[in-house]
């Protein structure tokens, strides 16, 4: 736990808070309700942490104090069930806040209560668009704390709504819910007491008692995300109704209420990405928004996930010095950085085709003129991958073996298989693959170079290895958003280990395809960043071997914001918004976070998400490579849902991709 | 309570100081916020925070001396700073200091550079006023 500075370290309350532990007693937590409420307090400011902590604890909650946002969410990864709010300043340095609260809440669903000195009407605005459940102006008072229980029990509250209906899916006792669920009639749907006597024990008193506050949640992991992302872009997501989103997903045990949160949910980051790329950097800055915005935000953008990458950690300085220095990473952070899934906002129709030609006019321009650096450099290296390893590549066996060429094995294979495994699902695979491998080894090559991590190893066989650009770099989530697009690039798992690697290779794709960047910058993100977010895709460089849960994360996002925006935000988004930086605790705790990731991930995260993202590789090899291989590409391009699919990726394919 | 029970204790000068400051402005309401977090386990919260606070603003306010003097100034920036500032001081309920940090935002969003800068003068003079007037406070108290 991070403290505050100066101020005694701020644990749970002894004793008591111990036994308020999830399973644990119930009762007892009920009985003291609202004492002994789990609080996490986030402020870089060691005088308001301090009187924060002080106060909440007079509170009787149980308290823990953190400075650092991206500690913050690590904490928050590593015991999702830890903690029942969050409070959290507005203005912090490591990561704005409101980037926070999102993270928080498409990855636990936490209430989330903002905090600031800043009283200005547009301020609260963006604390109620991004989901925060109140907004304090500081000074905060003791009274204003005494009632932040209430958003704890309203947010449990309107999940056990969910309980209600036989449906109710659970982390750990998903399995159980089911047959509990199969077990329920109809007649019981309308009382969730019922249901609760048919649950678990723990969770039937849960639902009992609002005071216990354990309503187990929803856990929507990766591949059920990715099937609702499918489902939702197959009604269109104007006409997503959580009924028929429901019918399509088939899901045992899900309820419409849990289809409508989370459609909510989704329609809020989807319209923020949106507002993103209308306001360049009006989101965040690290949200490019549009492909244009992206590529004109580079800059600033590129600063901006430079600096996130810096802190993330070792890749950013890296990789910020090689991209600056080789000019990537104006062009890696563009498509990196500045797609956020803004365009997907339009519709979940995908617009690779477009991001690549048309609509990120500007950045066309500006990838052209990356791309052409990119492209030499990619020229420059030697394709291991052949085309037709590429195209094996999106056959199990040969990904495997790619990847395997790639690293050394361990984490290709593991990318490869990973990645393998979704491939035999996406058609475009083959297409792209072949087509994108070669981009991608090129860029691989290249920015393995640049990359001074470990990237480096990542030659273009590597790229051979689409799957491995596919894959987040498996050990470092996506922190920064050029290490995401490293590693997208480079796919390799091994190596990319570290997010810079990821965005380094990412950046070179970027630059070489413009469009493609961008979807692959979403797929690298969301592959990336599968773990992180479910729907920013936080590349995190988690390669597919990492954290298939990180992957789908991004996979997630991406093959759902592939369809719209393949070059889009989202990938810039999720690196940037998802904080690669952030998620994955931007700096040194990349590695742990990747971890956390995908361990927290891993169950959710399938390898289906990997598998967009390597379809998004390939998207992106297409991009980054060869002439041949861009008209390839664009033909691709077309099926851009296809090609995500190639990763395996199921549900996503590039429906909406506009030809 | 402790607070009020240490507050009631304050007789004599230590009373009178604290009921002056407050009189004069150099406290509010939050200062009382913080008096009554005040407890056996923490006898001294008042005084570690406002140590604290005294710590951590000096730190603040030289990252703002410093943006001050650039040319030209970056108001966004200077703005940003004070924001920051003014959440620490309010948090203690530092009356006079936050005032001043309000002027200041004013200036920035005015783009007034003379304006900011002298505002700033004046706040470092609150600031430190404040602070040795919690000093002496706190010895009696």
């Amino acid at each position: 736990m991070k403290f505050g500075g100066g101020a005694a370290g701020s644990m749970s309350l002894p004793g008591s808070s111990v036994a308020r532990q999830k399973d644990g007693a119930a009762d007892a937590v009920s009985d003291q309700f609202p004492a002994g409420l789990r609080v996490l307090v986030v402020d870089d400011d060691p005088t308001c942490l301090t009187i924060l902590d002080k106060m909440l604890r007079t509170c009787r909650y149980e308290v823990t104090k953190c400075n650092r946002a991206e500690v913050a969410l690590s904490l928050l990864r590593e015991n999702k069930n830890g903690y029942d709010v969050v409070i959290s300043d507005v203005h912090m340095p490591d990561m704005d806040g409101f980037k926070l609260l999102e993270h928080i809440g498409l990855e636990m669903d936490l209430p989330v209560i903002m905090m600031s000195a800043d009283d200005s009407k547009n301020v609260v605005m963006k604390g109620v668009t991004h989901g925060a459940c109140d907004y304090l102006i500081k000074p905060v008072r003791i009274e204003a704390l005494k009632n932040i229980w209430q958003h704890v029990v309203r947010k449990k509250k309107n999940g056990w709504k969910e309980l209600e209906q036989p449906g109710r899916l659970d982390d750990g006792d998903r399995q159980q819910k089911q047959e509990d669920l199969d077990n329920l009639s109809p007649s019981n749907e309308g009382s969730w007491k019922t249901s609760k006597r048919k649950g678990e024990e723990d969770e039937g008193e849960e639902k009992d008692d609002m005071a216990t506050l354990k309503k187990p949640r929803v856990v929507w992991s990766a591949e059920l995300h990715q099937q609702f992302v499918v489902a939702v872009n197959q009604l269109g997501i104007d006409k997503a109704v959580p009924k028929k989103i429901l019918e399509l997903m088939n899901v045992t045990g899900l309820t419409r209420e849990n289809v409508a949160s989370h459609l909510q949910k989704y329609r809020l980051y989807l319209r923020r990405l949106s507002g993103v790329s209308q306001h360049q950097g009006g989101l965040n800055n690290s949200f490019l928004g549009p492909q244009e915005t992206s590529f004109g935000m580079m800059p600033s953008l590129g600063g901006i996930d430079l600096r996130t990458l810096t802190v993330a950690g070792q890749l950013p300085a890296q990789t910020l010095a090689s991209y600056q220095a080789s000019g990537l990473t104006r062009a890696a952070l563009k498509p990196s950085i500045a797609m956020p899934f803004v365009d997907q906002r339009d519709s979940l129709s995908i617009e690779i085709p477009k991001l690549k030609f048309g609509e990120g006019q500007k950045q066309q321009q500006q990838l052209s003129t990356t791309n052409t650096k990119h492209i030499n450099l990619l020229q420059g290296i030697p394709m291991t991958m052949e085309q037709k390893q590429l195209v094996s590549f999106q056959q199990s066996p040969q990904l495997s073996g790619t990847l395997n060429n790639l690293h050394g094995g361990g984490q290709n294979s593991s990318l490869l298989r990973q990645m393998v495994q979704p491939q035999s699902q996406g058609e475009m695979l083959n297409e792209s693959i072949g087509g994108q491998m070669s981009l991608i080894q090129s860029s691989i090559g290249q920015p393995i170079p640049r990359n001074r991590v470990s990237n480096s190893d990542y030659s273009v066989n590597h790229m051979a290895d689409l799957p491995h650009n596919g894959f987040p770099l498996s050990s470092t989530p996506v922190i920064t958003p050029l290490s995401s697009k490293g590693f997208k690039q480079e796919g390799i798992s091994s190596d990319m280990q570290g997010e810079k690697v990821f965005a380094q290779s990412y950046d070179v794709f970027d630059n070489l395809h413009q469009h493609k960047t961008q979807n692959w910058q979403l797929q690298n993100a969301a592959l990336n960043y599968g773990a992180a977010s479910r729907y920013p895709t936080t590349s995190l460089g988690n390669a597919v071997n990492v954290s298939p849960s990180v992957l789908v994360h991004q996979a997630f996002s991406l093959a759902n914001h592939k369809n719209g925006h393949n070059g889009d935000c989202h990938v810039g988004k999720t690196i940037s918004f998802a904080g690669a930086e952030e998620q994955f605790g931007g700096t040194t705790n990349i590695d742990r976070n990747a971890n956390c990731l995908l361990t927290n991930i891993p169950s959710r995260v399938k390898v289906e998400r990997v598998q967009e993202m390597s379809s998004r590789t390939n998207l992106f090899s297409d991009h980054f490579g060869h002439d041949d291989l861009m008209s390839a590409l664009l033909k691709q391009q077309e099926d851009l849902g296809q090609v995500e699919s190639e990763f395996d990726f199921d549900g996503y394919t590039m429906d909406n991709i506009p030809v | 309570m402790n607070s009020e029970i240490d507050r009631n204790k304050l007789h004599g000068q230590a009373g009178l100081t604290r009921q002056s400051l407050f009189d004069q402005g150099y406290l509010d309401e939050q200062f009382v916020q913080l008096e009554e977090l005040q407890d056996d386990t923490n006898p001294n919260f008042v005084e570690e925070v406002v140590t604290l606070f005294y710590r951590d603003s000096a730190r603040l306010l030289a990252n703002i001396e410093q943006a001050l003097e650039r040319s030209p100034l970056d108001f966004a920036k200077l703005d940003d700073y004070m924001l920051q500032f003014k959440g620490c001081c309010s948090s203690i309920g530092a009356k006079k200091v936050k005032n001043e940090c309000t002027q200041f935002q004013e200036y920035c969003r005015a783009g007034s550079s003379d304006g900011c800068t002298r505002t700033f003068q004046q706040l470092k003079r609150e600031h430190s006023t404040l602070k040795n007037k919690l000093e002496a406070y706190f010895q009696l108290a």
